[in-house]
């Protein structure tokens, strides 16, 4: 059994990749591997926008993910300062941008550094891109 | 600690994936990663000394390469091919990098227990 980071650089809906890291983290657990964390970078970031609002018969990504990382109590890490380059603030984000109501980022999703992609990595066996 | 391949793919004002690609190298080897960097494909633009990105108003992320020796980023690797084909000579480039052939960045890319591509 393996310990996997996964990480997210591709756009939720301008490529496949999130989904399919999404399928991907789903596989490995019912398999009984285990997922270190996911770390959001580039546009893989948008994902975690909580104001998202898909029609109600398209694919929504966002209650995806959060239900997954409350089913396994997995760490979804988004980079502060790709996401708040991509207006994806969280509630810390938003007070220090003197924005303290205008906050779209919320657990699962957790607003962190570089330094939580480079733990993931040293502790997990391998990393796959998405 | 592990060794981390950071890939860079694209022309540097195309996109945010240059600026991206010096946060990750800067900050993943302040954090202890043994970083090396590959510029191959249209990445190769990102090191032409000859860029003005103030024209277009974008910052010159480029610029921030210099800084690599100061993290201790040493491996600077560049696809000879890709200069090749887009007609680029290493007197262009503003870093000083090792020019590898594709079978040769794919050897230095096995030595990384981690690999990002900013595409």
């Amino acid at each position: 059994m393996a310990s996997f980071s996964i990480i997210v650089t591709s756009s939720p809906l301008e490529s496949q990749g999130c989904y399919s890291a999404y399928r991907f983290v789903q596989a490995a657990l019912e398999n009984g591997h285990s997922i270190t964390g996911v770390f959001f970078y580039q546009s893989g970031v948008e994902v975690a926008n909580a104001f998202q609002t898909m029609l109600s018969d398209e694919l929504a990504l966002y209650p995806k993910w959060c239900k997954l990382a409350d089913k396994y109590t997995i760490p979804l890490q988004v980079c502060v300062t790709a996401a708040n380059r991509r207006g994806i603030l969280s509630q810390q984000d938003a007070i220090q941008n003197d924005t303290p109501n205008q906050y779209n980022l919320n657990p699962p999703f957790q607003s962190v550094g570089i330094g939580e992609l480079v733990s993931m990595l040293n502790e997990s066996d391998r990393s796959i891109q998405f | 600690m592990k060794s981390l391949a950071i890939i860079n793919q694209s022309t540097p004002m195309a996109n945010h994936a240059g600026q991206e690609s010096v946060d990750l190298v800067l900050a993943s080897a302040s954090f202890g990663q043994n970083v090396s960097v590959f510029f191959v494909d249209d990445g190769v633009f990102q090191l032409l000394n000859s860029q003005n990105p103030g024209e277009v108003e974008h910052k010159h992320f480029a610029k921030s390469f210099g800084a690599f020796e100061f993290y201790d980023v040493e491996n600077i690797f560049v696809c000879k091919e890709s200069l090749h084909t887009r007609g680029l000579k290493k007197a262009q480039l503003n870093v000083s990098c090792q020019l590898l052939t594709p079978s040769e960045l794919n050897a230095q890319l096995l030595k990384s227990d981690n690999t990002i591509t900013l595409s």
